[in-house]
């Protein structure tokens, strides 16, 4: 096989549990008895600035970032994030929304517009693309911090090789006790979104 | 057994597995976590020394009284402590000692680019540099070995992308460790006088003979011979961005990147027929290899600048990458990162940028201040230079510089590297203010402790330095606190400092918005109310996440309520966001910010 790696790439903003949500898919690659690597670059970035985190799995993985013109699912927690690593998608790569506006500095001060036209770029380019609203999800469930968890409910969907139950089990050995309900419900949400 | 490991975790895990048990660091991304995990291990001492060469002292006592010592540090922290590296190359180790250094190419987290390999090639000690988890744990134990075996301390090299990246590592067993210190005398060899240096430099080039001739056979210097016409020479992470996008060709993988093994290379290059060197940043490994004569291409298609990725490996060598999307031009406002909201940096910095002065700044959260609409900055070049700078343009400014010059300096780095440049404006009759930002913590890298915050790394209640009684036994007269949430007070003291005469030092003490420890007021979140709200924007310019401008036109007609003919809108708060430090309610002169 040519490329036997899939490439996940998580993107968003600083504080939004990307780099839990992307821990959370290794280890059910892991489990799936696929070799994986991830990489993310902490410190600065943290502070409220764009985050990514790289995916990559399959039999042998070398490089725990992928190139451009790589990726094949790309989930954006934020939608302006969704346009800063579009070119990193392959030509028929999918990706999944969460419908939320955070304005950069630049946007809350009036010096730049945050774009109106975001999901419309998206569709033009890209055959598969699936919105949804991860914070309403995650509020329903009954935690606004659950939204990364719904999120994961989204992309369960379209990785359909692996079992909603070993999704479902690294669910429960990843969080706290006392949350492990509320992350379950915000993960079946996301499925049913 | 197996886990998905970053390369610091590894590192720290395998320091542990062969029996390490004493770690000295300061911290600095992308390296912090190294010493933070090992911390953790049962049985060891770690210590967050003031500075990386503090750090290595400590890690040079500890090997000559026998311990396996590691010292870890980010790139920029190497040149803090070459002054001890580059002799502690002369006398050996006795017991053995691996310092880390953590580069940042591409500049994640760092003030520059700077490719630690030259270091050892400048003080001739060995570098190994991992590609992985895996590697960073089997390398450690490498890098000790070779430490004891040919009495020399040993560089591993990592990179952002092995530091941060996660892999799974197989993990081990921690071998039996037994207490092997105890003093031994030895000036000879211990003692850098010169006629003792002089005998040691001979012996450093022996050693260095000996390692040349043992990266021959090291097992790590890999050759992989596939499909011969086109061989790649490389190491670290770049192996993998290659191997990515090009399994079938072959590759001479190099475990130890100084000194290189020159009959391997020879011996690889005479097997293919066109060879590469994929190497990030310097052509460090490409230099050495063309002063061999050989025919190799680097530098001609790989830029100098910035980590590497897959794409960008095989667009060198193939000269285009087809699988890219054609995206129409696209308008992205950028997002850098922000001082959090209720950061006690804000109001500090949003009064030293209305005053004009000139602010030499320094490496830390608040450097994040230089930036629109705080701009509270002016420059920023290494840990400490805030002080010596502020010294030195007040000097060269005469009395042009007069109530116009300002070092900034956070806690942590004012005890790493700006006591000493303190007492030197003492000493010289400084006339520049010093304003040390006390959070409480080392809050850029992840809220280490330091000197002053009353805490060891392993948790240990211990001495607490007092900045004031510091800054007056240096011979600074005029010592002031300030609390930077007070934005009136914070601006008085600021100019009464400024217009007097020799140095003064100011200490703006507040916690840190994510240090818990010291959260000890509660703060309800603000919000603002569109009925009072004049459209001013003067809350905007303190740059905190929560506040945003909401333009009448992009309002319904019904909640539109004007104050003045020109108002063009309001300011809102997102109260879930908001910790309530009430600087903006101090600013708001229509009095429109209230709890919610």
């Amino acid at each position: 096989m040519i490329n036997a790696v899939t490439n996940i790439l998580l993107t968003g903003v600083g504080g939004q549990g990307i780099l839990l949500a992307s821990e959370i898919i290794c280890k059910v690659m892991i489990t799936s008895g696929h070799d994986v690597k991830k990489s993310e670059v902490h410190g600065m970035a943290q502070r409220g600035g764009s985050v990514n985190s790289h995916v990559r799995y399959g039999e042998k993985v070398f490089s725990p970032i992928a190139g451009k013109g790589d990726v094949d699912i790309l989930i954006s927690f934020e939608k302006l994030e969704t346009l800063r690593y579009l070119d990193y998608l392959k030509p028929d790569g999918m990706i999944i929304i969460n419908d939320t506006e955070l304005y950069p500095p630049s946007v809350n001060l009036g010096e730049a517009t945050y774009p109106e036209d975001i999901l419309e770029i998206v569709q033009k380019q890209f055959e598969t693309v699936k919105v949804v609203n991860a914070s309403d999800i995650a509020v329903k469930a009954g935690n606004i911090r659950t939204a990364n968890t719904a999120m994961l409910g989204v992309l369960s969907m379209y990785l359909d090789t692996i079992g909603v139950d070993v999704w479902k089990n690294v669910l429960r050995n990843f969080f706290p006790e006392k949350t492990v309900k509320v992350n379950l419900i915000a993960f079946d949400l996301g499925r049913k979104a | 057994m197996h886990e998905l490991m970053s390369g610091n975790e590894a590192i720290a895990r395998g320091a542990y597995e062969c029996g390490v048990r004493f770690a000295s660091a300061y911290p600095g991304t992308p390296s912090t976590e190294i010493n933070e995990e090992f911390s953790k291990y049962e049985g060891v001492y770690a210590e967050w020394s003031p500075n990386e060469k503090i750090a290595v002292e400590v890690g040079i006592g500890a090997a000559l009284a026998g311990a396996k010592s590691m010292v870890v540090m980010k790139h920029v922290g190497v040149n803090v402590a070459a002054d001890p590296l580059f002799t502690v190359s002369y006398t050996g180790t006795n017991g053995a000692l691996v310092i880390i250094t953590a580069d940042d190419p591409s500049m994640h987290s760092s003030q520059n680019e700077q490719d630690n390999r030259n270091y050892a090639k400048f003080a001739k000690i060995p570098m190994l540099e991992p590609a992985d988890s895996q590697e960073a744990k089997d390398y450690i134990k490498i890098a000790f070995d070779i430490s004891k075996e040919f009495d020399t301390p040993v560089f591993l090299r990592m990179t952002t992308r092995v530091s941060h990246s996660k892999s799974i590592v197989r993990l081990e067993d921690p071998v039996d460790t037994k207490d092997t210190t105890e003093i031994r005398h030895n000036p000879a060899k211990y003692v850098m006088v010169p006629f003792h240096a002089r005998v040691r430099r001979v012996q450093v080039e022996k050693r260095m003979q000996d390692l040349r001739d043992f990266a021959e056979t090291f097992s790590e210097n890999r050759m992989e011979i596939n499909d011969k016409d086109v061989g790649i020479i490389t190491a670290g992470m770049p192996y993998n961005y290659a191997k990515d996008v090009f399994r079938e060709y072959s590759y001479l993988k190099l475990g130890m990147v100084y000194p290189l093994p020159v009959k391997l290379i020879r011996e690889f290059a005479s097997k293919v027929k066109q060879f590469y060197v994929v190497e990030e940043l310097d052509p460090f490994i490409e230099e050495q290899i063309k002063a061999l004569g050989l025919n190799v291409t680097g530098k001609e298609i790989f830029p100098y600048a910035n980590e590497f990725d897959p794409g960008m490996v095989k667009t060198a060598i193939e000269g285009k990458n087809d699988n890219l999307v054609d995206l129409p031009p696209l308008k992205i406002p950028p997002r850098p990162p922000n001082l959090c909201p209720g950061c006690p940096h804000r109001g500090l910095f949003y009064v030293l940028g209305k005053l004009k002065a000139f602010v030499t700044g320094d490496i830390g959260c608040y450097t994040l201040s230089f930036m629109k609409p705080l701009e509270g900055m002016d420059s920023c070049i290494c840990m400490g230079a805030s002080i010596g700078m502020a010294h030195g343009m007040s000097k060269a400014l005469k009395d042009k510089g007069k109530g116009k010059v300002v070092g900034v300096i956070g806690d942590s780095t004012f005890i790493h590297s700006g006591i000493i440049p303190l007492l030197n404006m003492a000493y010289n009759k400084s006339n520049a203010v010093i304003v040390i930002c006390d959070n409480k913590t080392t809050a850029m890298t992840g809220m280490q402790e330091h000197p002053a915050t009353g805490f060891t790394l392993q948790g240990e209640e211990t001495k607490s330095l007092d900045f004031a009684t510091l800054a007056s036994a240096l011979g600074i007269d005029s010592v002031r606190v300030i609390d930077p949430y007070d934005i009136k007070n914070t601006r008085t003291v600021m100019k009464e400092e400024l217009s007097k005469d020799g140095p003064s030092v100011v200490i703006s003490r507040r916690a840190c918005a994510l240090l818990n420890r010291d959260q000890t007021e509660v703060r309800k979140p603000l919000k603002i109310n569109p009925e009072k709200c004049t459209g001013c924007k003067i809350c905007l310019g303190l740059g905190c996440p929560p506040i945003s401008w909401k333009n009448f036109e992009n309002m319904p007609e019904s909640d539109v309520k004007k104050k003045t003919k020109k108002q063009k809108g309001i300011a809102v708060i997102d109260s879930s966001l908001c910790n309530g430090c009430t600087l903006c309610q101090q600013l708001c002169s229509a009095g429109a910010i209230e709890e919610v």
